[in-house]
């Protein structure tokens, strides 16, 4: 019998492959398996078997000579917003469709750099904009968690959270070591909770943005979803640094942040906000933010009550600012450069029909909302007076981490996970109410990391979120392995999705 | 605020996204909500305060000026729909 290489998270995998005890070659064969077993997920839009492959025998090479690299070998999955030299990058977007990048990310780039490989490109929400995985071009994604209903599994298919939900699905379903993923109000953040996988957002400017697509410039933000806290902070070292790509990048030494994990956390001040304590929120999430304050108290964190007052006004102001940004970053997809083009009458019959056919419904709301808090007459009213209101929700945090607190601890979702289908069909604004304690990060440019804490009643997964001071992530990784110390293992169902 | 069919039909114009008769109803409808639901943002009191530029204070980084890429015209044009040369064609637009 073999034995099941897609079961070693990304630093047993890096270590067996430095202690030769199997070869790269036989790790991207056991992932290439797993990636075609599980289609019925979708988790993949395009799988790049041959190119994994050959990098791997590159890897075997490095490794027989002893010039490994620090993620030689190691198979990862790419969301479908890197572009990627050669291989298609659609952004799960009709208007998209067919466009092959002749240029590499800058993050990815550093991934393949430092050794690892692409086994290909994961589905998210088109462009980025959802919260389930719902609104991609190409069909959700599924995620291999399922609901226990007396007992037994019901057949109704869950949501892995979105817009990673290609990433998320993936890295919980052990159909690749790790992935990239991106996160503008929580598409990092919300699916890991949702899948019970570990992802961080790491501080605005920390990774560069050049070469993934963008959706809103001054939210979004590169990072890692992975299967345990030492395995992002492996994979972030090697996605963050500065790009003069990217004059939005910052440039500040990348920490080796895998000495984190494990660090004491004894003395640290954790802030906790009363004002994440919503109306409606699960009584089961209550629970679990309560259990995780108990965790990080019994590991000598100090354990303090704070206020963020504005913090209700952070999900509104984001949906001013986050279309704004939208509606001008997608004014490219115009028929003429890259992907789908329709004739119409004139140029702008050509422009209107272009984009009525490639973009989706959601990214229309959106692009539309956008055009309109942008126009004359409203432009004060509704972008800049969302942006003063994003100055307050950033002075808040200020003032928090001016006290000495260290890191404020929130759960990272009101709910757990939903079916497909379930939710935001009648009203746009009921999905949107899923991101509530995430967006606040994103609109004050913080780092947050996402870790599982537990299993709601019906068996899903539910995670506690862990919000850091600007280009603190380190101590976002200790906490977070504190965290996972104490959260009781949460198990998988055994894989009903492979054919 | 909210929005009335005309303005929807402005919105769709500005954004360049042509739509049929029959959606803008709906379209309407859909906005208003996310209107209505940003509307309590008029009531929080922003006197002089400075609307957020960037969200940590950085230095813009200049760099010489100089060219430093180029020559890659027909990787530029790669994924173009409709192309003649090394150029984008585009529907006649001067008479």
């Amino acid at each position: 019998m073999t034995r099941d290489l897609t079961r070693l998270t990304l630093a047993a995998a890096r270590d067996g492959l430095l202690a030769k005890r199997f070869s790269a070659r036989e790790l991207a064969a056991a992932h290439i398996a797993a990636v075609e077993q599980a289609r019925a997920l979708n988790a993949y839009l395009v799988e790049t078997p041959d190119l994994a492959l050959k990098a791997a025998e590159d890897s075997d090479a490095r490794l027989a000579r002893g010039d490994a690299r620090p993620l030689e070998g190691l198979p990862l999955g790419v969301k479908d917003l890197y572009c990627t030299n050669g291989v298609r990058t659609t952004a799960a977007s009709r208007i998209l469709e067919g466009f092959v990048p002749n240029y590499e990310s800058t993050v990815t780039a550093q991934l393949w750099r430092d050794g690892a490989l692409m086994l290909g490109k994961l589905n998210l929400d088109e462009f980025a904009m959802g919260s389930s995985n719902e609104t991609s071009a190409f069909g959700p994604v599924v995620s291999p968690w399922r609901r226990r209903k007396n007992g037994a599994f019901d057949d109704a298919r869950i949501v892995p959270g979105g817009s990673s939900g290609g990433s998320a699905a993936a890295v919980a379903a052990h159909l690749c070591l790790g992935a990239t993923a991106t996160d503008t109000g929580g598409s990092i953040r919300q699916p890991a909770a949702f899948t019970g996988t570990v992802g961080i957002k790491p501080t605005y400017g920390r990774c560069s943005r050049w070469g993934v697509v963008a959706f809103a410039s001054s939210l979004d933000q590169a990072g890692p979803i992975t299967r345990d806290v030492r395995d992002a902070a492996i994979m972030l070292r090697s996605m963050a640094g500065h790009d003069p790509k990217d004059t939005t990048s910052v440039d500040l030494p990348v920490p080796d942040y895998e000495k984190s994990v494990g660090a004491s956390v004894r003395g640290k001040k954790i802030g906790i906000p009363k004002e994440y304590r919503v109306d409606g929120m699960a009584a089961e999430i209550d629970a679990l933010w309560t259990q995780g304050i108990e965790w990080l108290r019994a590991a000598g964190a100090e354990i303090v009550d704070i206020s963020l007052p504005n913090t209700r006004h952070a999900l509104p102001a984001y949906y001013i600012v986050a279309p704004a940004e939208a509606s001008s970053n997608l004014a490219r997809y115009d028929g003429v450069r890259y992907g789908l083009r329709k004739p119409g009458k004139d140029i702008v019959g050509m422009y209107e029909n272009t984009r009525a056919a490639g973009f989706g419904a959601e990214v229309r709301r959106r692009v539309m909302i956008g055009a309109y808090v942008l126009s004359a007459g409203y432009y004060d009213a509704y972008y800049v007076r969302a942006q003063r209101i994003r100055t307050l929700i950033k002075r808040d945090f200020d003032i928090a981490f001016h006290a000495g607190v260290d890191a404020i601890l929130t759960p990272a979702t009101p709910s757990p996970a939903f079916a497909i289908g379930e939710k935001g069909a009648a009203d746009p604004v009921e999905m949107y109410l899923n991101d509530v304690f995430t967006v606040t990060v994103n609109m004050a440019g913080l780092p947050g990391l996402v870790v599982p804490g537990g299993m709601s009643s019906d068996g899903l997964p539910l995670g506690l979120q862990l919000i850091g001071r600007p280009f603190e992530e380190e101590t976002l990784f200790a906490l977070g392995a504190a965290v996972e110390q104490a959260a009781p293992k949460i198990e998988l169902p055994d894989a009903w999705w492979a054919s | 605020m909210s929005v009335d069919q005309a303005t929807v039909r402005r919105i769709a114009h500005l954004a360049r996204i042509a739509v049929e008769d029959s959606e803008v109803e709906h379209l309407r409808g859909e906005i208003n909500a996310i209107l209505a639901f940003v509307e309590e943002l008029a009531d929080v009191d922003v006197e002089g305060v400075a609307p957020m530029t960037s969200v940590i204070p950085m230095k813009m980084k200049m760099r010489v000026d100089e060219v430093t890429d180029g020559d890659i015209a027909q990787d530029v044009v790669a994924n173009a729909p409709e192309r003649e040369d090394n150029f984008f064609v585009v529907p006649k637009v001067v008479e």
